[in-house]
């Protein structure tokens, strides 16, 4: 098989890598990384600039997900959104941080697969309920809490958060990697089920519950002794 | 269509703007000119993005990066309630405070199930193409009134606040846009093509173990590079699932493609390419280290990709 592919770009691949390595801003990374692709694929400057800017405009709903939000629960937060959400969970007596995010883990993961994506999200749902309650839980058992493990209880809240949206959407048929994986497999001539490959994800749907749910159990663990230390 | 995706590039243009002359306006912030300029670049590009030529977006793109680059973009001071007032109102506004933070999921499903479609007068209601988004929009609308009416607060205060998010956001906001444009840049370079020919010209796969070894780490691999599954499924798909592990092994193409888009999923845990998910909300939980929620999710991405693996390897023929 000799069929010449040109293998220059992946040095906009290495820019990346070497970028994060060494720590450099993110931003300078990403923006040296196009121009090193542009480079390498032979675009001129007003090529490669008109490429970024079609690209730019063309993906500005992205970040709409994050912006949309945020005034709403900004103007929450003044009022004392967060306070009132940790409040009320370090009434339960039988909240921990491990069991409230395994309950959120198993809702967000559940909800996704019936095509609810739009039920979590850190904007609207972790950053003024989910973290405010896990950090609660933990406050409410162990008044003393370490500010190394309050970072850690707001990271593993949004990581779960990713972990039930994940693996939960993949088993709805409708989602949109389903639909591209169909057309992906028609161009190449393999006619498959939407309805296979969602029942086919159910493993790893359930697999990656176990395993953040036995993390989270192992969280708390952590808590207790990271206090009594 | 009656309401379309343009309606909201066109409000959080305005709200660019608002953050750009409050960033002018204020002495807190010690970068607050160059602060200033990138959130008004960014207004400019959501509220006459579609006019300008592509060339001028390109420009300020990269004038966006290098401004946040070289540390221009700052946070501002921002005026809160004390504590007491807060505890205060919180006592006072109860549970209803609750309230318009579900209004924002609950109407966003609302919309996009039950206003799926609907028409008048021939147009669409909501914008077919971007139905979850524009729901989600009219959701914080929603949201954002009825947090007005039971607090009292004007919108303009929903303007400051939503400042005080995106100053404490930072730059992180710009860089999931921007890893965007690189993945399409890639895509246009052939950075794809360029990796299935290194994957499958230098790795044997005459085990079967092997194949389905290669053919899950480097839908995760890949994915850690560009950030995104959807990138890496068609390469490793078409490189390695479809001729090696269908056409040679035989394996249902239903589960090599459930297990490939799960095992590139594990990569996105793992990157800060994916900055959407795992580096703006480190910056939302006001983490000191940007790579807390990656470095969260490893140890679950790991094992479960080991899992993808054997469910893979044992179930192909299935």
């Amino acid at each position: 098989m000799h069929i010449a592919v040109n293998l220059w770009p992946l040095l906009g691949v290495a820019v990346i890598i070497a970028g994060f390595l060494l720590r450099a801003h993110p931003v300078l990374v990403v923006i040296a990384a196009c121009g090193v692709t542009g480079v390498a694929a032979s675009m001129d400057v007003p090529h490669l600039l008109a490429s970024l800017g079609a690209a730019f405009i063309k993906t500005r709903n992205l970040p709409l997900i994050y912006l949309l939000p945020l005034a709403a629960i900004g103007l929450l937060e003044r009022f004392g959104l967060r306070e009132l959400a940790q409040a009320g969970v370090a009434r339960i007596a039988a909240a921990t941080t491990g069991r409230l995010l395994i309950f959120y883990l198993f809702v967000r993961e559940v909800t996704a697969a019936i095509g609810l994506t739009s039920l979590g999200g850190h904007p609207s749902m972790v950053r003024p309920l989910v973290a405010p309650m896990a950090e609660g839980a933990a406050e409410a058992r162990y008044p003393a809490l370490s500010d190394p493990m309050r970072y850690r209880i707001r990271a593993m809240a949004a990581a779960t958060d990713n972990v039930g949206l994940f693996f939960g959407e993949d088993v709805f048929v409708a989602f949109g990697a389903i639909l591209l994986m169909q057309t992906i497999l028609r161009a190449e001539g393999l006619e498959v089920d939407p309805l296979h490959m969602a029942l086919w994800g159910i493993p790893t749907a359930v697999s990656a519950f176990v395993i953040q749910a036995w993390r989270l159990h192992r969280l708390d663990d952590a808590i207790r002794r990271d206090s009594a230390a | 269509m009656i309401v379309a995706v343009d309606l909201f590039y066109w409000l959080i243009g305005l709200l660019l703007a608002a953050v750009a002359v409050m960033a002018a306006r204020d002495p807190a912030n010690p970068r607050r000119w160059s602060t200033a300029l990138f959130w008004a670049l960014y207004a400019t590009l959501y509220l006459a993005g579609e006019h300008m030529p592509p060339t001028g977006a390109g420009l300020m793109m990269v004038a966006m990066a290098l401004i946040a680059g070289f540390g221009g973009v700052r946070a501002g001071g921002h005026a809160s309630l004390s504590g007491e007032a807060r505890e205060a109102s919180a006592r006072r506004l109860g549970h209803w405070l609750f309230l318009p933070a579900l209004v924002i999921p609950l109407v966003t499903i609302l919309f996009s199930t039950l206003l799926k479609g609907v028409r008048i007068d021939g147009r669409f209601l909501l914008d077919p193409a971007n139905l979850t988004l524009v729901s989600l929009g009219c959701g914080a609308l929603a949201a954002l009134a009825v947090a007005c009416w039971l607090t009292r607060a004007s919108p303009l205060q929903g303007v400051r606040e939503g400042r005080r998010l995106i100053d404490a956001i930072g730059w992180a906001l710009v860089l999931p846009h921007m890893l965007a444009v690189l993945g399409l840049l890639f895509a246009e370079a052939g950075v794809g093509k360029a990796v299935a020919h290194v994957v499958t010209a230098y790795v044997n796969m005459d085990s079967r173990f092997v194949a389905v070894a290669i053919y899950c780490i480097g839908m995760a691999l890949f994915t850690v590079v560009m950030g995104n599954g959807f990138a890496a499924f068609p390469v490793m798909a078409g490189g390695v699932g479809i001729p090696v592990l269908v056409h040679q092994y035989h394996a249902n193409p239903a589960l090599m493609a459930a297990i490939g888009m799960f095992s590139a999923y594990c990569g996105t845990l793992m990157t800060p390419m994916a900055a959407n998910f795992n580096i703006v909300p480190a910056a939302l939980l006001d983490l000191p280290d940007r790579n807390a929620v990656i470095k969260a999710q490893v140890p679950t991405a790991l094992p479960l990709l080991a899992v993808n693996i054997l469910i893979l390897y044992f179930l192909m023929y299935q």
